[in-house]
């Protein structure tokens, strides 16, 4: 059972970061959100193994919570959105995707190196699933520096998010009413993005963060 | 007990911060009288804790404690007097009941009253706390107090510039300061923070930290007191808060710095070592003759009188090295001399500082002007303003029968017992220091004849100093007070030595010989084959010989004296202005030594013959401490800032590269970390 179990929390938290690596290489807002609502339903599994195996039923209320939210709900509204903006076909990235996915390569080996370091004594599965997480967040504020779109930067921001969900599950150390409430604020931040966005768009015809930039440039 | 007591007083006094402000916006009757009301409670609330102090000092040389649970959870805020605190809350209520008293009058000319009110007694409160706290955390939060509730009256007068930079520069220095002096607190305490100044004590920190300390504490207190090359902050700011606030700082607050350093240099840190007095006498011989020097150049009164605070402090810090070295030797008796020679001119010097910067403050009110150039002849419009500041300048220049002297000539009398410390590095260098003191000695009493002669003697220099009013009766009384004060001291020494007996005993272990025994009043600092001085005597000397003198120039020569009109050197209808100027007066100092630490140039032109254009005479000073140890500072701080500027102007996707950079390399780090 130790076995398997370990496998599988391997497998599933090595999927994410490969959904994050795919998210990486999107290059279309409308293919990056259905990336993300895979991004967020791997890791509901990955959560939902681990309140298997560590048998934490608690643990079931938080994969159902990234489920429906974050793989069903955002990516719904975030679509709506960008369908309504007329973003869905939108290029948008600050350098190639060769380089970004070179760099996450370069993250990866890093945060692995970090984990498997700090963490040497501590049990294998919650190492190996720091250390994925560590990924995840990293490629995730990667995603956040190389795009120029707002909403991308949104998703970035969001798979970053689940970064540190799988960690607090894998470490089984954070008390169900801090990751309700840490996702309630996601939600929040959301839909206060959401409402920018819009905002934004208004006033500038544009959600990509240069026309912004521009914009401060004559401030100055 | 006597704690307990004490620190109601102090809540008294910071209690009246929010009274005054009360006052101050509802106005009673129309015309509000907050003034009169604040600063009498000061005088009253301060009068009593000068009171208690005196009696603790005199009656109860056991240390009081009280525990109260404030500040820091784990562990509460500790106050106690013992007789060291006691002395200090005597000089600093004493200090402040005559500036409350002096206010009374002077107060009424403030512009801005709202500006000054509510931060006096909070000062007044700060300053007190700082004597009583007994832990590293009340200590640093009253010193706090203390440097933004001055800081705030330094800037009283907003809306000239040169004020705003003082405060400025104030600011930064008093930050300064306490950054040091919580390191300082923090290596005591070590690693398990015991804060308490008990448990401070009890710790017997290794010599290389106790060294760490005192250089620390050094900066730390003498950044607040004045020493050079700490200096630069105090003769901008101390010049630039209402008189009666200058006084407090320069009399009262410098005098809070010297007992920060007396506390965690004689008291917390227990046994000194030799060397640490080589490095306190040194920058104290340097402070007090750089301190005269700068006063001498100084045409604003206010300012000389600044500079004048410095060379003191640098007379008293002398004097603690002194004490230092003594203690380091086993040598308590002449340790306990040092220390009654520095505490006694820490006295002396808030009773004079005090005095003289109420009579410039006066001065002030009468005449509107600092500049000593467009003053003279006040003593015939200020006659009694006039006396009391010849006091006070006869008494910082350490003229006999005054209580100056009295310190001063106990500095002396310790320095020339210096042959007997069994360092050679001590025994070259207390000469040394002795003989800068005495230089600096010989050009205060220059400084102080400048100051007065220039300011009360002579022609009026400008039509306002010659339509000058004497000052209030408040005023005078404060100041008649003070200058009383000064020569009680100054003829019965004998009573202040004994009373500071409990200080030196705490502090050295030993304490001088009892002098209220010895004949005529005399005092005896070692023994009558030494050295003695006898101030009543003097004083009684002087007085008969004074009346005799006129008894007989009035009896056999009065009535010979024609009056006619003064020869006018051949240019009648001669202008105040070509009397005897500041500048002129200080010409012969300048040139001695202004030219090496001033770099003074004197730029002269004469026009051509047959021009009718004036000859001009131009002197150029350098501060040399401010262009080489602040200037290159200030400049590098602004250079880096502007060069960071564009920092502020980046776009969001920049910045978050920079926080994600920044992750990465700590990442790196952490990972490639041996």
């Amino acid at each position: 059972m130790q076995g398997i179990g370990f496998d599988i929390a391997h497998m599933l938290a090595g999927s994410l970061v490969l959904m994050s690596f795919i998210q990486l290489y999107q290059q279309r807002l409308s293919a990056l959100l259905n990336v993300f609502a895979l991004h967020a339903l791997v890791l509901a599994l990955s959560v939902a193994w681990q309140a298997y195996v560590q048998n934490a039923p608690h643990l079931y209320i938080t994969a159902l919570i990234a489920l429906v939210f974050k793989a069903i709900v955002i990516p719904l509204a975030l679509r709506r959105i960008v369908i309504r903006l007329g973003i869905h076909r939108e290029i948008e990235n600050v350098f190639g995707v060769g380089l970004a996915m070179l760099l996450g390569i370069g993250l990866v080996a890093l945060s692995m190196v970090v984990m498997l370091r700090v963490t040497s004594g501590a049990d294998p599965l919650a190492r190996e699933d720091l250390a994925f997480a560590l990924s995840v967040v990293l490629l995730g504020l990667l995603m956040m520096v190389t795009r120029r779109n707002a909403v991308s930067q949104v998703v970035g921001f969001m798979s970053l998010e689940n970064g540190l969900v799988l960690a607090a599950t894998g470490a089984k150390g954070m008390p169900l009413v801090v990751e309700i409430s840490v996702a309630f604020s996601v939600l929040i931040a959301f839909i206060v993005i959401g409402i920018f966005l819009f905002r934004i768009r208004e006033r500038f015809d544009t959600v990509d963060m240069r026309a912004m930039d521009r914009f401060r440039e004559e401030q100055r | 007990m006597m704690v307990t007591v004490a620190l109601f007083g102090v809540l008294t006094l910071v209690a009246l911060a929010p009274i005054a402000i009360a006052i101050l916006a509802v106005p009673l009757s129309g015309k509000p009288n907050a003034t009169g009301f604040v600063y009498g409670a000061c005088l009253i609330v301060t009068l009593i804790l000068f009171l208690l102090a005196l009696h603790v000092l005199l009656e109860h040389p056991a240390a009081s404690t009280i525990t109260l649970p404030l500040g820091l959870p784990w562990l509460g805020a500790h106050f106690r007097i013992d007789p060291l605190s006691a002395f200090f809350l005597v000089v600093v209520n004493l200090g402040s009941a005559a500036a409350s008293l002096y206010a009374l009058g002077y107060g009424r000319h403030e512009e801005a009253p709202q500006r000054v009110l509510p931060f006096f007694p909070v000062y007044l409160a700060a300053m007190n706390l700082v004597v009583l706290a007994d832990d590293a955390f009340s200590f640093l939060l009253s010193w706090e107090l203390m440097s933004l509730s001055s800081w705030a009256l330094v800037i009283a007068d907003h809306r000239r510039a040169e004020n705003m930079r003082a405060g400025y520069v104030y600011l930064l220095m008093a930050s300064f300061g306490t950054l040091t002096l919580l390191l300082s607190f923090g290596l005591m305490a070590g690693g398990d923070g015991a804060y308490a100044f008990d448990a401070i004590r009890a710790s017997h920190p290794a010599l290389g930290t106790a060294a760490l300390v005192v250089i620390l504490a050094l900066i730390g207190a003498g950044s607040k007191a004045g020493l050079v090359p700490l200096h630069a902050w105090l003769p901008l700011a101390h010049p630039a808060a209402p008189s009666h606030v200058s006084a407090l700082m320069s009399g009262v607050m410098t005098k809070v710095a010297v007992y920060g350093f007396i506390r965690i240099a004689f008291d917390l840190l227990g046994p000194p070592q030799w060397w640490w007095s080589l490095v306190v006498l040194a920058l104290g011989g340097v402070t007090a003759v750089m301190g005269v020097l700068y006063a001498l150049m100084q045409r604003d009164l206010k300012r000389v009188l600044a500079y004048s605070t410095i060379e003191n402090i640098g007379l008293i810090f002398a004097s603690l090295g002194l004490a230092l070295a003594f203690k380091a030797y086993g040598m308590h008796v002449a340790a306990a001399l040092a220390l009654t020679a520095a505490l006694l001119h820490v006295f002396n010097h808030s009773l004079f500082k005090s005095l003289l910067f109420f009579g410039a403050g006066s001065v002030l009110t009468s005449t509107g002007t600092r500049d000593m150039e467009k003053l003279g002849g006040l003593i015939h419009r200020m006659p009694q303003t006039a006396f009391v500041f010849l006091i006070g300048c006869t008494a910082i220049a350490a003229l006999p029968p005054l209580n100056g002297f009295v310190s001063e000539w106990l500095s002396f009398q310790a320095i020339l017992l210096s042959p007997q410390l069994p360092s050679w590095g001590l025994k070259l260098m207390v000469p040394a220091v002795g003989a800068l003191l005495a230089l600096s000695a010989a050009l205060a009493a220059a400084c102080f004849v400048r100051a007065f002669g220039i300011v009360f003697l002579g022609r009026p220099r400008s039509s306002k100093a010659g339509a000058a009013l004497e000052t209030d009766t408040n005023s005078l009384a404060a100041m008649y007070a003070l200058a009383a004060t000064c020569l009680i001291v100054g003829i019965l020494p004998g009573i202040f030595i004994d009373a500071l007996a409990p200080v030196t005993q705490m502090l050295t272990g030993a304490r001088m010989p009892v002098q209220t025994g010895a004949e005529w009043m005399s005092i005896v600092p070692i023994a009558e084959s030494r050295s003695s001085y006898n101030g009543l005597l003097v004083f009684v000397f002087m007085v008969i010989t004074g009346m005799a003198t006129a008894f007989a120039i009035h009896r056999f020569a009065s009535d010979k004296i024609r009056r006619g009109p003064a020869w006018g050197c051949g240019y009648p209808d001669a202008s105040p202005l070509t009397q005897y100027s500041a500048s002129s007066f200080a010409q012969p100092i300048r040139r001695v030594f202004g030219s090496l630490v001033f770099r003074a140039r004197e730029i002269g032109t004469m026009p051509p013959p047959g021009s009718r254009a004036p000859a001009t005479l131009t002197v150029q000073l350098r501060d040399l401490i401010w262009d080489f140890a602040y200037a290159p500072v200030a400049n590098a701080v602004a250079s880096i800032a502007e060069r960071l500027n564009y920092l502020q102007f980046l776009t969001i996707r920049s910045y978050l590269t920079l926080v994600f950079a920044a992750l990465v390399i700590l990442l790196t780090v952490l990972a490639t970390w041996p």
